[in-house]
């Protein structure tokens, strides 16, 4: 197994990070950087992972495992290279979240909270994201996709699928 | 009655960039504060506004101020909440993304009347994009002075950082989000002590939401009477309204208080009316949280009085036959709609976003949901609906927080106004299936058969 480290170009950003609280409060940037970790190893955090961000942060890895056990923007298993994330609360289910759903589990094959084998899709339903009057909407990385129809998904699938990234939260 | 105060430059091409931004009056507030007032006649003025807390409790915000605590030698601090998570609610957003600086601008100049070296705006981990979009704002503000160390010359040093979340709609809680800044699950904290004594890392601080910080803005720069002026009793100024559902135009507007709430609906200026020419069924009025009305009271007072979009207005009859304004997340539902299935959404949302601290909120949302959960799968029985009135009234007011309420609110309103809808799945369960659950979005072809 590769050893676990930051690039050197996230290791000066987490350094950036952690100036921003007080002394001794560098736990603080626990979550910032959980981001930055979750962005580079592959989507997900493990434990090795985790442990590493504590050492970096100098805490216990427990306080570690807490916070990322909280969030919901945090994996604690592999994901596919793209992560559906769509939402079902009040607005977009009016405007027909569940429809969203539906089509793209018939169209993968696979069920919500499921990844397809080729390792490229994971589809997992969210909790309200503030799209609400660009209803039904779906988050994939850093980027909202909204008012949705079918073709709609159905072109933004074919596009992740031939660009083949991984897209992750802290992409620009 | 359209009055923009804060979003008055929003369609201003290129508006998101500093020297745009300068261009239209941007950072005036700061210039005026730093150099003719005291922090103090800063509070004073923002106590005239009558401006209120504008994330959904409707605090007076000068009030709040005025509470923190000044220790000598200790650091104090303001806190940004963007952690806008409130179901319907997306008016943050649109005001970040587009208008960065005002959010910015009016940091720096409700940190010099609090008297906070430091200031963090904590902004939801769905909003990457946006905290991106604010780093850069703020960088441009370093760049022209207006943060750093003696701003303008004067004796006044200012730092302001973003940080991001990570997908919890507890840390809208202000206590829940100080824990989440300090790196730590979002529990809420027991009160007193209050923030404003000991907030983050034990420090006196204020936590404001992005819209009441824009807000002073506008206060500064035209006087809290000014500002008073708009408005109607003790709802003063303006509010951005989320406007979401079966509407014709969906969107953020930015409303004096007072407007009637059938002209918000109706007016093309706002949500244009109902989509597809159906009647309205009913309205959560300010964010999942608030009781949804039917129609008939949310267009009149049970009194037969218009009702109007205000703090006192929407909250006129109070939970019986009212709601509140809330976060001004305003979704509204057609003829069509099924209030039972509704009810299920919000119900799973308070289950998944209950941080777990507390047992009646823990176990009666996960209660709640399982029973709506079987209403909705043709197991229910009438018993069941007691049942779901029983669990709501016996979360209310027994929680460290008020996510217990807001989980309970939306269930005891659906029961109380539409209790024959809920009969009727429970009757007759064959009829969920010919029950439209929601509006088809154009040209989706039907999946479910």
């Amino acid at each position: 197994m590769a050893e676990i480290k930051f690039s050197e170009e996230t290791l000066a950003l987490v350094q950036k990070m952690i100036r921003r609280y007080p002394d001794g409060k560098q736990k603080s940037a626990l979550i910032p950087v959980l981001h930055l970790a979750q962005a580079e190893f592959d989507g997900w955090l493990s434990a090795p992972v985790m442990d590493y961000v504590a050492s970096i942060l100098k805490i216990q890895p427990i306080e570690v495992y807490e916070v990322a056990s909280f969030y919901s923007m945090f994996n604690l298993k592999p994901v596919g290279k793209c992560v559906l994330e769509i939402c079902r609360t009040s607005s977009c289910w009016l405007m027909g979240a569940e429809d969203v759903v539906r089509h793209i589990e018939k169209k993968l094959g696979i069920k919500e909270g499921q990844t397809t084998p080729d390792g490229m899709f994971t589809i997992k339903t969210v909790e309200c994201l503030g799209s609400c009057g660009t209803a039904p909407m779906l988050q994939c990385g850093s980027q909202f996709h909204e008012n949705l129809t079918m073709e709609k998904v159905d072109t933004l699938l074919d596009q992740f699928r031939s660009e083949n990234k991984r897209r992750s939260y802290t992409d620009i | 009655m359209t009055q923009k105060i804060l979003l008055k430059s929003d369609h201003v091409p290129g508006i998101r960039n500093y020297d745009v931004y300068r261009s239209q009056g941007g950072y005036a507030s700061v210039e005026k504060a730093l150099k003719t007032m005291t922090p103090e006649a800063l509070v004073e003025e923002v106590k005239k506004s009558g401006l209120r807390g504008r994330g959904g409790a409707g605090f007076p915000t000068g009030m709040k101020w005025s509470f923190l605590a000044k220790p000598p030698g200790v650091a104090r601090y303001l806190v940004c909440n963007a952690d806008e998570s409130e179901p319907g609610t997306f008016k943050d957003r649109y005001l970040m993304e587009r208008i960065p600086h005002l959010l910015i601008e009016g940091m720096i100049t409700s940190s010099f009347a609090l008297g906070a070296r430091t200031s963090y705006i904590y902004i939801r981990g769905e909003y990457y994009y946006i905290l991106r979009i604010l780093e850069k704002a703020i960088e441009e503000a370093y760049a022209n002075g207006w943060l750093g160390n003696n701003i303008l010359g004067t004796d006044f040093s200012h730092d302001v950082y973003m940080h991001i979340g990570a997908g919890a709609y507890i840390c809208g809680e202000e206590t829940a989000l100080l824990e989440s800044l300090e790196g730590k699950r979002g529990n809420p904290r027991i009160k007193p002590p209050f923030p404003a004594v000991a907030g983050l890392y034990g420090c006196p601080t204020v936590v404001n939401n992005v819209e009441t910080i824009a807000a002073v803005v506008p206060i500064v720069n035209d006087g809290g009477d000014a500002y008073a002026k708009i408005g109607i009793g003790k709802s003063t100024g303006t509010k951005l309204i989320s406007a979401s559902g079966h509407i014709n135009k969906p969107g953020v507007y930015e409303i004096a208080l007072g407007l009637p709430v059938e002209d918000f609906i109706y007016s093309d200026e706002y949500c244009g009316g109902i989509r597809n020419g159906k009647k309205l069924k009913a309205v959560v009025a300010g964010g999942s949280s608030v009781p949804i009305l039917p129609a008939d009271l949310i267009l009149k007072t049970a009194a037969g009085e218009p009702r109007l979009m205000s703090y006192e207005s929407l909250g006129d009859g109070g939970f019986a036959t009212g709601t509140m304004l809330g976060s001004g997340g305003f979704i509204v539902m057609d003829e069509d709609t099924s209030i039972v299935k509704n009810l299920y959404t919000f119900t799973r949302f308070y289950h998944h976003e209950s941080c777990g601290q507390c047992s009646p909120c823990r176990e009666g949302t996960g209660w709640m949901e399982k029973i709506m959960h079987k209403i909705l799968d043709g197991h229910g029985t009438l018993n069941d609906i007691d049942l779901l009135w029983d669990i709501q009234s016996k979360i209310e007011g027994k929680t460290i927080c008020p996510l217990g309420e807001a989980a309970a609110w939306p269930v005891a309103a659906a029961i109380r106004h539409f209790r024959g809808e809920f009969e009727e799945y429970v009757k007759n369960p064959s009829s969920i299936k010919d029950i439209k659950h929601y509006y088809r979005v154009n040209n989706l072809e039907p999946v479910l058969s």
